[in-house]
């Protein structure tokens, strides 16, 4: 390996090895996280089976506006990222950190629009429990609909979280390295776990949103 | 392969400390990333929960003596086996071989300094602690009456007690299984020495490897499941409660997907300890190799394709029931594939019969009845008959029990010399391992005709005819006590008054036997190549054949 490798931890032989490792953990790591959402996904085609209607017109009380929005910053954030690790591997500095932060702070925005669609969610009492209420036919099957609403997209955007903090992190680890080559693995591992968030959304986005808007 | 070597108690060559004596400070275990170490923490964790759980089991045999519900109240009595099951299935037996012996021996048996991700490891013990002590608040703050399956809408909706710390307790360790998982597929695939190619791996390490797959895979959704439990106890929203528009079939569904393959977690690793016992006693390589390792295979991927058997009455569709039926008798092949080839090994092979043996040899017998018995369960006409009685108690404990706990001590009592560095002593290891076995039989036994008889599980009072064979279990389960706690006594006192143990006290193959008992930090001063397939027992032994 000719490559300026990361330091090599006592349990790997070569530098290889341990990108390897690194690498096929993440992917495993991915595995369990789309078994994660895989519960949520079946939970939300059993009941849309149950009430299809009724989640065509519940659908219709999500904010395609801001729900289009988010998904044009997250697919933004990830070609961001897709540079950076691409830079990466070439050892560049500034470039990756900018581009880093730039997806982070994307990341950020995305959590933000969405912090603002829960918010109107709720004060149109949307937010499934005690305070809920809608004044249509089939009130309980919209409130389940918003229950996987705000757990699923709940979930994701606390996945998102993680994600901003480590872009952030890697960002300004890579600005602050003395060989930022070293942590191309990182930056790659970093990439990613983006790009599944990105994925995850990309799946949210039409059974939330675009569910029973068909003209 | 050495003699003089093998009747050398200490190692002269070595120059660095073992792993024991590495270091000696609190600090140093308990910041260890050392996965012989982390092995050692898991052991005592899992003993003490071991003992918990166990002591719950007893009060519950002690009051089922009589027919009357005269010891517990039923409300107690319902906490009682609550705790029991959670404690035991994920504090003991989901983390029992693949957290102890499995983090001891994995770098070892594949020539690898440590696993791919020390830390990590490290952080699953931190995790899994963490978890044990929501869990064990849970049983002081109140106790949870919903029985280890968390049914809704009973445990969102209805019952009191602590259901939400219990479940944070259960959710929470799930992640440790996850990192354990993540890290031994990733080490498996990456860190095996030069030469050990996947059919030259012990199958003990097949069964790791199959057992992970299925702990990474299957524990998400066990987490998410929970989660929407708690959801809907915390917030009152409709998940699985129909009276909120929800289906509570589904939280069956869901449950049932990580936790048929849990099952198989708890006998996989099992499997993967007594292939390697049978081999090592009757000095014979293993019968049909590939065919055990691939079965391994066939009952993980099999093992998420049954879970609808758990749901025979629950109103899921006939046609569902008979495809799961069908699917779950399919799963029987592999397993009985491999009780054949571990008989055949026996066949023709030099026996002896030391204590692992012995508990090896408990295993497959129980291990039979309790999947045969399975079969009954797996038809669904007779699973009506059976279903929510005894004798699902008594399969499942065979299985779980006379299969996992089994293998665990033979297992434990296999690899102690390397572990600790010193011998137990064989003599009560022997009578403990018998008592186990015959212990266990007198417990478990009666309640198949107790299940056959109608007796439903879950109650503290039953009626009278029922008294005899309920006497009879509670009995054995007195013996079952006994035989758990010498080990417990003998270990420990091996550790101080044991003999030295030489690096191969049993002239077993595999890598891990190469190092000197205790291993040093880590583990091999070089990286070992292989160029032999395992249990090479015949060209091991020839030169000393000269003639029984």
């Amino acid at each position: 390996m000719s490559e300026p490798a990361a330091e090599i931890a006592h349990q790997f032989v070569d530098a290889g090895q341990q990108r390897d490792a690194a690498t096929f953990g993440m992917w495993i790591f991915l595995c369990t996280e789309v078994l994660l959402f895989g519960a949520l996904f079946l939970g939300y085609t059993v009941y849309r089976l149950q009430n299809p209607e009724t989640f065509d017109e519940a659908a219709a009380h999500t904010l395609i506006v801001a729900g289009s929005i988010n998904t044009a910053i997250l697919l933004v954030s990830s070609f961001c990222v897709a540079v950076a690790v691409h830079l990466a591997e070439q050892g560049e500095r500034l470039r990756v950190t900018l581009l880093l932060c730039t997806a982070a702070l994307l990341g950020a925005l995305f959590l933000a629009v969405k912090a603002y669609e829960y918010h109107l969610k709720i004060q149109e009492g949307l937010f499934p429990g005690q305070a809920f209420h809608f004044s249509g036919p089939h009130s309980q099957g919209v409130e389940m609909f918003f229950v996987l609403y705000f757990t699923m997209t709940g979930l994701h955007a606390l996945h998102v979280a993680v994600g901003v903090a480590v872009l952030t992190g890697y960002g300004v680890a890579v600005l602050l390295a003395q060989r930022p080559a070293r942590l191309a693995t990182a930056v790659d591992l970093a990439g990613l776990y983006w790009h599944f968030v990105d994925i995850v959304w990309v799946f949210l986005f039409p059974l939330f949103y675009l569910v029973g808007r068909a003209p | 392969m050495n003699p003089v070597l093998s009747q050398t108690p200490l190692q002269p060559a070595a120059s660095k400390p073992d792993y024991l004596r590495a270091a000696q400070t609190l600090g140093s275990w308990l910041l260890t990333t050392d996965h012989k170490r982390i092995g050692i923490l898991y052991m005592i964790s899992i003993t003490l929960l071991f003992f918990i759980g166990g002591v719950a089991a007893a009060l519950l045999r002690l009051e089922l003596t009589t027919p009357a519900g005269d010891l517990l109240a039923s409300a107690t009595y319902n906490k009682l086996f609550t705790m029991h099951g959670v404690i035991m299935v994920w504090f003991f037996l989901i983390p029992s071989v693949p957290t102890v012996l499995g983090n001891f021996l994995l770098p070892l048996m594949i020539g690898a300094r440590d696993v791919a991700f020390p830390r990590l490891n490290l952080a699953s013990w931190y995790i899994f602690m963490f978890g044990a002590f929501f869990a064990v608040f849970a049983i002081v703050a109140g106790g949870v009456d919903t029985g280890w399956t968390f049914y809704t809408p009973y445990s969102s909706t209805y019952a009191n007690g602590a259901v939400i710390a219990m479940a944070a307790g259960v959710f929470i360790t799930g992640f440790s299984s996850i990192a354990t998982g993540l890290n031994f597929i990733v080490t498996i695939h990456k860190m095996r020495a030069p030469g050990l190619t996947w059919f030259r791996l012990p199958l003990f390490i097949w069964t790791l490897y199959t057992t992970s797959l299925i702990l990474v895979l299957a524990t998400p959704v066990l987490a998410i499941t929970l989660f929407l439990m708690a959801l809907e106890r915390i917030f009152g929203v409709g998940i699985f409660d129909p009276a909120l528009g929800g289906d509570p079939i589904l939280f069956q569904h869901l449950f049932w997907f990580y936790s048929h393959p849990a099952v198989y977690i708890m006998i996989l690793p099992g499997m993967g300890v007594v292939s390697e016992i049978i081999a090592c006693f009757a000095r014979k390589r293993i019968f049909g190799y590939r065919f055990v390792a691939y079965a391994s295979i066939a009952i993980a991927v099999l093992g998420f394709l049954v879970w609808g058997h758990h749901m025979f009455v629950s109103g899921q569709s006939v046609y569902a029931g008979a495809v799961f039926s069908l699917l779950s008798f399919l799963v029987a092949v592999p397993s009985a594939i491999k009780v054949f080839n571990w008989t055949a090994t026996l066949y023709k092979g030099s026996i002896s019969f030391d204590t692992p043996m012995l508990y090896a040899l408990g295993f497959i017998g129980l291990f039979t009845v309790g999947g045969l018995t399975g079969l009954f369960l797996a038809s669904l006409a007779v699973d009506v008959h059976l279903t929510d009685t005894y004798f699902v108690i008594a399969h499942f404990h065979y299985v779980m029990v006379g299969g996992m706990v089994m293998a665990y001590l033979g297992g434990l009592h296999f690899w102690w010399p390397k572990i600790t560095g010193r011998l137990y002593p064989e003599f009560p290891a022997r009578i403990s391992a018998i008592a186990i076995f015959a212990g266990f039989n007198l417990t478990f036994f009666p309640q198949f005709i107790l299940g056959m008889l109608g007796m439903p599980r879950r109650y503290h009072a039953y009626a009278d005819e029922f008294q005899v064979l309920n006497v009879l279990s509670s009995a054995g389960a007195s013996i079952l006590a006994v035989g758990y706690i010498l080990p417990l006594a003998y270990m420990l006192w091996s550790l101080r008054y044991g003999k030295p143990a030489p690096p191969n006290p049993w002239r077993a193959t595999g890598l891990e036997w190469t190092t000197p008992s205790p291993p040093p930090t880590d583990n091999f001063a070089i990286i070992p190549t292989v160029n032999e397939a395992p249990y090479a027992y015949e060209t091991q032994d020839q030169p000393s054949r000269d003639y029984v």
